[in-house]
């Protein structure tokens, strides 16, 4: 099937369900006149694979998790897991994303993390967004070393963090930006000779901190001239996270030379508590799903040149733990969105009984997150394999998890 | 005493080594100036790194008194009258006595604001300004995050009790005020942290009448139990959930207690030994009067094997504390506390040469962190031209060095908490153990140094209420002075 006729007929089997989607519906004529644009979704604190993507075919998922588990679907009244593809099932919290599955732009890789066994937070997000994990001195990020090795030239708004400080993905020699938010980007008063004092300073950081901060706002002026309205139907939670998310697409419909856009959603460190159906995860994915699916509605007929993927530092331990929470563990589940995205469960499922497990008590992870980057950077984005291998340093991918391409 | 004679010593040591690094010393940026000096930017130097930034008149009160025995002074913050300091603070709520979740929610919002405008107020006014950036460097250290359920409540005894006391006591006994300390128990879920196998002893417990039939954390005496946990992110009331679940092992505090409060990531330890020390630690927890309590029913009393050292068979709470000693006596540990000191007081990548000698001065004392403290800011290392203006500031160090040099009189620090909250370093929120970072690569941006300019901007017209600046009007190029690269380092 080619793009063009999946496209067509996705828009079809949506609209004959209800749904508006707009973007697939005109992305059929836009493909490849845009420039393409990668968002980092980052879930700090490690969200729990198994609640989100559930494998509600596996008789071990429930006997290790008596308390927390999600429900088969169908299986009780209060909410059960929203069924995939006979195996796999979406907490419920997150139906909001069906539509994207449906209409096969929902990738989804499983079993997916770091050959790395760290369980610590900290070294495992360094080495997700290093993208070198086990290599603590590699100094910057992955999306940024995608700004190096693309372009030469000097935007900083080719890079944009909605974050209030960089995060380490966006670390690097490529000029990037960490916003708030769009219309706080702007040094009220004597702006020319702050910007005269940051081009003379002899300090090289700070120069060039400077020199991308001024650059940026005379950008961002425009940008911010009008209120920002989302695209109708894109309805995003009113939290920091769904600002962030509108931000971006504010961003992206603006046209500022954005390529690569980060932002994250914390909170997932569940110890205690975790919840199932209801509770903490349940409050979490719903504020996340629904955060996608109106950044997908937002960036409308823009999706086909977008991909969203998120990603998480290390999954939960198989079995929930003594006070109704998890504990850190290993593999966890990756989503990829967009127009361009091959939909489905990609990757190789281990299986959760002992045998299969990662040391005895944790998903095991079948595919390296970076073939993951990997087939985006390449596939999406268009890096050659010589730039691939400057943005991940020592290593090719061993396979493509088929996430990119009908 | 003996420890002025001791700085003495180590004073007249550095001065030994920095006459010999001159001797030595091929360029003028390796000369290291002598610690007796009485030049201007040698002072202003020291000054930055043991306070949050001269006040005007500081320089000059440093020279006459002697650089070494400023710092000796500062080394001893007891010698120093902050009575002026402590009157300006304003008394804080207590904790309310009411269990609903509503009332309790309120009361973390408004003791985080009161705590975080406290914590500024302290930084800009406080004479003990070497202990009070080493309290904010250990409050990273053991960061709580004062989001998570009533972390907050126990978020004021926190930095008084157990931080503040020990930033120039021995490591041992901080480490052990921390692990007791109900925030930590509270923020790393120890406090829930219980031997699967309890479940049967807490029955036998239960018949011989101590605790309530239906209570679902049974801690202490007749029937005392801990309040439900209210929770910010749900609204969903947390505890109901777990009330038909066995306890057992957390590991969380385990954790990290041996990757970020001790050993370090790199300091040697596996996946066995996070179990072995969440093990010992079992029926560490809080006592419904928000007190540190050992529950012995809790407890794993079997055999545990941590970095090699045996804890035997049969042990309470002397299994932790056994835990305690042996992290606070390994290697690693004193070469991570060191290298964070010294990456905090010298330079974001410390000499190593300085890191070793700190981490020795850490072993032979028995982890005395005045010494330590003192090894460090008396080395020539400290003070040679090459680490100063070496640092970034934090956001929190930014805010409160403004006051410090405009002499701004702050009688309210409200909107100062907001500037933080936006410059993405919102006082006691560090949701993550790790705390603020205060190297450069976390903070140093386009889009930071875009809040900073505006902070300066509006400190500079009087624009930021609560915030007053002396009667004589500030210099024309106010502004551009604080919100300079040269002010964003110190």
């Amino acid at each position: 099937m080619n793009r063009r006729v999946f496209l067509k007929s996705g828009a079809m089997a949506m609209l004959s369900l209800g749904f508006a989607p707009s973007f697939l519906g005109r992305a059929a004529a836009a493909v490849g006149s845009r420039r393409k644009l990668l968002i980092a979704i980052f879930q700090r604190g490690a969200v729990d694979g198994l609640n989100m993507i559930v494998p509600h075919g596996e008789a071990d998922y429930y006997r290790l998790r008596p308390t927390i588990a999600i429900p088969r679907p169908g299986g009780e009244a209060t909410g059960s897991a929203i069924d995939l593809d006979g195996f796999f099932g979406l907490h419920p919290s997150m139906a909001p994303l069906k539509p994207l599955w449906d209409n096969h732009s929902l990738a989804i890789v499983h079993a997916c993390g770091s050959p790395d066994n760290t369980r610590s937070h900290f070294d495992a997000q360094d080495y997700m967004e290093s993208a070198t994990p086990g290599l603590k001195a590699t100094r910057d990020g992955w999306l940024n070393r995608y700004l190096q090795v693309s372009s030469e030239g000097r935007n900083p708004l080719r890079g944009v963090a909605l974050a209030r400080t960089m995060p380490r993905s966006l670390e690097g020699r490529a000029p990037a930006l960490a916003i708030g938010n769009v219309n706080e980007f702007g040094v009220r008063g004597a702006d020319a000779a702050f910007e005269a004092q940051y081009e003379n300073t002899s300090d090289p950081l700070l120069r060039a901190a400077g020199g991308d901060a001024f650059a940026a706002m005379r950008t961002l002026r425009q940008a911010a001239a009008m209120p920002y309205r989302p695209a109708a139907g894109a309805d995003y939670p009113t939290t920091p996270f769904g600002k962030a998310l509108a931000e971006i697409a504010r961003l992206a419909k603006a046209d500022v030379g954005l390529e690569v856009a980060f932002t994250e959603l914390g909170n997932w460190d569940h110890h205690v508590n975790e919840g199932s159906v209801n509770g903490q995860i349940a409050t979490r994915l719903a504020e996340f799903s629904r955060g996608l699916a109106a950044l997908a509605a937002d960036l409308g007929n823009r999706m086909a040149d977008t991909v969203i993927v998120t990603m998480s530092e290390f999954g939960r331990a198989v079995a929930e733990n003594g006070n109704g929470g998890t504990d850190h563990g290993h593999g966890n589940a990756m989503m990829v969105i967009g127009g361009n995205v091959r939909g489905g469960i990609q990757g190789r499922w281990p299986g959760l009984g002992e045998g299969h497990r990662f040391e005895g008590r944790d998903l095991a992870v079948t595919t390296d997150f970076r073939d993951v980057f990997t087939e985006i950077v390449g596939g999406h984005m268009g890096v050659s394999r010589d730039g691939l291998s400057r943005i991940f340093p020592g290593y090719a991918a061993s396979s493509r998890p088929g996430v990119i391409g009908g | 005493m003996k420890s002025r004679v001791l700085t003495g010593l180590l004073v007249a040591i550095v001065i030994a080594l920095a006459s010999a690094a001159e001797l030595t010393a091929r360029n003028d940026e390796s000369r290291i100036p002598n610690p007796q000096s009485r030049d201007e930017a040698t002072i202003i130097h020291a000054v930055n790194r043991l306070t949050f930034g001269p006040r005007a008149g500081d320089v000059d009160k440093v020279r006459a008194m002697g650089l070494a025995a400023w710092i000796d002074q500062q080394l001893h913050p007891e010698r120093i009258d902050d009575a002026a300091a402590a009157a300006l603070l304003p008394a804080l709520e207590p904790p309310p006595a009411s269990a609903d979740p509503r009332e309790l929610r309120r009361f973390a919002r408004q003791q985080i604001q009161s705590l975080a405008a406290e914590k500024i107020l302290r930084a800009t006014y406080s004479e003990r300004q070497l202990q009070e950036v080493l309290v904010d460097f250990w409050f990273n250290h053991f960061n709580v995050y004062a989001g998570k359920g009533r972390t907050a409540e126990y978020l004021a005894e926190y930095e008084r009790e157990v931080i503040r006391p020990h930033v120039f006591d021995r490591f041992r006994d901080l480490l052990e005020a921390d692990a007791k300390s109900p925030a930590m128990l509270f923020y790393l879920d120890n406090w829930l942290s219980a031997d699967p196998n309890a479940a049967e002893r807490l029955a036998a417990l239960r018949n011989s009448g101590f605790g309530t039939r239906d209570s679902k954390f049974r801690f202490g005496l007749r029937g005392r139990r801990l309040r439900p946990i209210p929770n910010p992110q749900s609204g969903v009331a947390a505890a109901a959930q777990g009330a038909k679940r066995k306890r057992g092992l957390n590991e969380n505090y385990g954790r990290e207690l041996l990757e970020l409060h001790t050993l370090g990531v790199d300091g040697g330890y596996t996946q066995k030994d996070v179990i072995e020390v969440a093990r010992a630690f079992t029926g560490w927890t809080i006592d419904r009067d928000g007190t540190f309590r050992f529950v012995a029913a809790l407890h794993d009393p079997g055999e545990k094997v941590v970095l090699g050292h045996k804890v035997k068979a049969g042990g309470g709470i002397e299994d932790g504390e056994r835990v305690l000693d042996i992290l606070a006596a390994h290697p690693a540990t004193a070469h991570h506390i060191a290298y964070q000191l010294a990456q905090r007081l010298v330079a974001d990548e410390p000499p190593a040469a300085l890191v070793d000698r700190a981490a020795a001065r850490f072993r032979t004392t028995g982890g005395d962190l005045r010494e330590v403290v003192s090894t460090i800011v008396t080395s020539p290392e400290f003070l040679t031209a090459t680490v100063r203006g070496a640092k970034f500031k934090t956001p929190f160090t930014l805010v409160v060095s403004t006051m410090r040099t405009t002499g701004a009189t702050v009688s309210d620090a409200r909107a100062l908490v907001q500037t933080l909250q936006q410059m993405g370093e919102p006082l006691y929120m560090c949701q993550p153990p790790t705390g603020y970072r205060n190297t450069g690569d976390a903070w140093i941006s386009a889009g930071g140094l875009v809040s900073r300019m505006n902070f300066a901007t509006r400190i500079a017209s009087g624009n930021l209420p609560g915030v007053m600046l002396p009667a004589n009007p500030p210099s024309a190029d106010l502004a551009l002075r604080l919100g300079s690269p040269e002010f964003q380092r110190f």
